[in-house]
């Protein structure tokens, strides 16, 4: 029996230790500013947790096989502990996993209390049952102001984040079902929701963020590829949760300069 | 004390009294156990559904028909509210700490038995409310187990929504007074009717763990309660604390100013605290079969003590880690998540002890000590991937993707199970006076093991690959179309995994009635249950009181008649 369970729990931390070694599947290719430290801190905690689950689990298996009970089998030793050894395993433990986690704060830090660069690109982004709106607020910088009254989901576009166009300022705002970047340009993205709880996860930017009615949440990232990126509805939403689906086209300067202003002169 | 004294002078006789409404904590134990029972199978049939639509969305099903998106989301809500609250807290602390924790203290019942069958009765109550939710018009909530308004406050958000989700609040405020009244009297058996000489440091860890988690449901319930109450409100009576102005369905709603995050913090400072009232005493049956089955105290039991104590107390620190990524201020996350690290620290003592518990040890493998075993295993499995969420900055790639499901299911729902297992395999022999089928045990181990790892072990590459939770077909978003493979995997690990339980079952119900006879200590273990008939009397003891004189692992004390030296034998002063 110790041998049959010795066998199973390595056979299983083995197995696993595999598929997770090999890179099977991972965390997909990277294409903003922030996946080089987020990618290598999670390389790190993986490579230190899946240490001590090896020795774990091994260990595990070994002593249930090199203590069962057989016929020879000295008596069990008779030990309460050993508190020096408690001392020094929690000493060691604190250590590594508060270590672990002040490393891990810098990048955390940058991008949420930092302010976006420069000369970044303005979104707005805005949830609703079950799609994704995108609002640029054009050459005057501004977005004008929406309001719920105006709102009409089934009709899409500006009437769907309730664009009010009586402001001046409306004119050259553009809203889209799909979000457009250049890239190497800071981002800085509002995003919003008109209902229920939404999330807003592009894998691939190493992007996720809660989009919450009654706040607007400020962030700022930057994509370093160009690519077509899928977003995914990541926060519980209702029964369309899982089609809520769109997607980001990441762009040089000059396309996303041609698209912009052809989606300004179809408005006028 | 006088309560318990009063009513135990005689043992009813009334079938009625005896058995249905009974004031006897271990009868009240044993029903807990079997309305566990009765709804992890239902909240399980809801997971195979689950996983079967997953990879066949658009067939047929017997009893429930085509699943649709929104009646997956209906089994999804119900699945982890079934076992969260009448799986994982029901059966370890309403279960097994109703029926041991008297015993081992050497109490003749609970301090107050009236209130212990109200406990359950409650309980029950609360149980049929939910799954009432079933059969109203629009089914069960859509909103998952952790009910996030807005989602859950408005009526018109989803199928189910309307009375389905009214059903569900309700029931979770009736087993939130239920674990109120549970909590009260298990704090106050411990504190007041331990015998003569069961000092504190001399109490078995199970009682230790039933104490602490009573302590943690104590304060966390009555906030859940409040919150549930509130969310009432606002979806009944035109209160607004959880709903801004919002438009749902092209309809502006009447409300205006609420937060949504004030519910999540509200729920979370529940729900956290949860998760150690769903596994403390899962780590408590752990030690005391470990103990037992190497035939070696418990590794640093003082530790031990601590360690749950710290887990209690850092518990309620940690919510904010659910929240990294919903829009709450990003300074606490530095606190969460600093917070949330300490608390692994406690996890690992009581991971290492249990490896030196076994050390030079002599391990007889009878089946309660396989599933402690388990235990550890799953438990080292679950919390190593904790680290990672604890981080705010990998949570950006992980939050609400299946690396979380892996982890909480391993962790605090697997793991637990095990724990659950294992008082089930070990107090089994007491609690009906017969002993399992030993083959049949060792064959739904092995099952349950390697499946559980089938099932939840790949469930972290698919987060890291970035498959989100909660969706209901996977053919909307490319990349995840391709991660398919990997989700048939498991479905079809969990179907196998599903049907061993079978084998659980039969052997329950088979050993109840056509079991080998159990003798009085059948383990040779020392706490003070062993020292009573089996099964106990009306009283415990048969009115005796037992005077305790050793702690509750002395095993293998050199000079000692037998290997082991039980609580009330005459003091041992060990010779080395």
């Amino acid at each position: 029996m110790g041998l049959a369970l010795m066998a199973l729990i390595w056979l299983i931390t083995l197995i696993s230790t595999y598929f997770f070694v090999a890179k099977t599947w991972w965390l997909p290719v990277g294409a903003s500013a922030a996946t080089g430290f987020i990618d290598r801190q999670f390389t790190i905690t993986f490579i230190i947790m899946g240490i001590v689950f090896l020795a774990a689990q091994l260990g595990l298996g070994y002593i249930v096989w090199r203590y069962r009970q057989t016929p020879s089998a000295p008596p069990a030793s008779y030990s309460h502990g050993n508190t020096t050894l408690e001392i020094v395993w929690t000493t060691l433990t604190t250590i590594l996993f508060v270590g672990l986690n002040l490393m891990g704060s810098s990048v955390w830090a940058s991008q949420r209390f930092d302010p976006p660069e420069a000369g970044a690109v303005q979104v707005e982004a805005t949830g609703m049952q079950f799609a994704w709106y995108f609002r640029y607020p054009g050459p005057d910088g501004t977005y004008a102001p929406t309001k719920m009254s105006l709102m009409d989901p089934s009709a899409g576009g500006e009437a769907a984040v309730g664009l009010d166009t009586s402001d001046p300022s409306a004119k050259d705002d553009v809203v889209t079902g799909t979000m457009y970047l250049p890239v190497n340009r800071d981002v800085d993205l509002s995003l919003r929701s008109v209902d229920v709880i939404h999330d807003l996860f592009v894998p691939q930017l190493r992007f996720k963020q809660d989009a919450v009615p009654g706040l607007n949440i400020h962030m700022h990232f930057k994509p370093t590829a160009i690519g077509e990126y899928e977003i995914a509805c990541a926060e519980l939403c209702g029964l369309g949760h899982y089609k809520m689906h769109g997607m980001v086209h990441v762009v040089s300067q000059e396309d996303f300069d041609k698209w912009l202003a052809a989606r300004e002169a179809e408005k006028q | 004390m006088a309560t318990a004294a009063t009513v135990h002078s005689h043992a009813p006789q009334g079938f009625i009294r005896k058995y249905i409404f009974s004031l006897d904590h271990k009868v009240i134990g044993i029903q807990y156990f079997f309305l566990a029972l009765t709804a992890v199978f239902v909240g399980m049939a809801l997971s195979l559904l689950m996983r079967v639509h997953m990879i066949w969305p658009t067939a047929n099903w017997p009893l429930v028909g085509e699943i649709k998106p929104e009646t997956y989301l209906a089994f999804l809500t119900m699945h982890g509210t079934i076992m969260v609250f009448f799986v994982l807290t029901t059966a370890p602390q309403g279960g097994f700490g109703n029926y041991v924790l008297p015993i081992q203290i050497g109490a003749p019942d609970m301090a107050f038995p009236v209130l212990n069958m109200l406990s359950f009765w409650t309980t029950f109550v609360g149980f049929i409310v939910l799954l009432c939710a079933f059969f109203v018009p629009g089914g069960a909530p859509l909103h998952g187990w952790t009910g996030y308004p807005p989602l859950s406050a408005i009526q018109s958000a989803g199928p189910g929504e309307a009375l389905g989700a009214d059903l569900w609040i309700t029931a979770i405020a009736i087993f939130c007074v239920a674990s109120l009244m549970g909590a009260l009297n298990f704090i106050t058996t411990t504190l007041d009717l331990r015998a003569k000489g069961m000092t504190m440091m001399r109490m078995p860890l199970t009682v230790w763990s039933w104490f602490i988690t009573a302590i943690l449901g104590l304060l966390a319930f009555g906030v859940l309660l409040s919150a549930g109450i509130l969310l009432l409100m606002d979806r009944n009576l035109g209160t607004s604390f959880y709903v801004p102005q919002i438009m749902v369905n092209g309809q502006i709603v009447g409300h205006k100013g609420g937060s949504p995050l004030l519910w999540q913090h509200l729920f979370w400072f529940f729900g956290h605290p949860e998760v150690y009232i769903a596994i403390l005493p899962g780590m408590g049956v752990a030690s005391q079969v470990l103990s037992t089955f190497s035939r070696k105290p418990i590794f640093g039991y003082r530790a031990m003590v601590y360690a749950m104590l710290s887990i209690g107390f850092f518990g309620f620190m940690v919510w904010g880690h659910h929240m990294f990524m919903s829009g709450m201020s990003p300074y606490s996350a530095f606190a969460f998540s600093i917070l949330t690290m300490c608390i692994g620290v406690p996890s690992a003592i009581k991971t290492f002890n249990w490896l030196g518990t076994m050390w030079k040890g002599r391990i007889r493998f009878d089946t309660p000590m396989l599933y402690a075993i388990g235990f550890v295993s799953l438990f080292v499995s679950g919390g190593l991937s904790g680290p990672f969420l604890a981080q705010p900055v990998l949570d950006i790639q992980l939050h609400d993707t299946y690396f979380v499901v892996g982890h909480f299911h391993l962790i605090m729902g697997v793991a637990a199970i095990f724990g659950i297992f294992a008082a089930t395999y070990y107090w089994f022999p007491k609690m009906f006076g017969r002993m399992m089928n030993e083959t049949l045990g060792r064959i739904h181990f092995f099952i349950t093991l390697a499946g559980t790892y089938a099932i939840f072990m790949p469930m972290h590459n698919l987060g890291m690959a970035g498959q989100t939770r909660r969706y209901s077909q996977f053919t909307e978003v490319a990349y995840q179309t391709k991660l398919l493979p990997l989700q048939t995997f498991i479905t079809f690990a969990a179907i196998v995994t599903i049907a061993a339980q079978f084998i659980f079952v039969i052997n329950l119900f088979w050993s109840m009635f056509k079991g080998p006879k159990a003798s009085d200590n059948p383990w040779d273990a020392t706490t003070l249950e062993w020292t009573t008939a089996t099964p106990p009397p009306h009283d415990n003891f048969g009115g005796k009181t037992p005077v305790v004189n050793n702690g509750p692992y002395e095993y293998g004390v050199p000079g000692a008649p037998k290997d082991f030296v039980m609580q009330t034998d005459p003091p041992t002063e060990p010779k080395h």
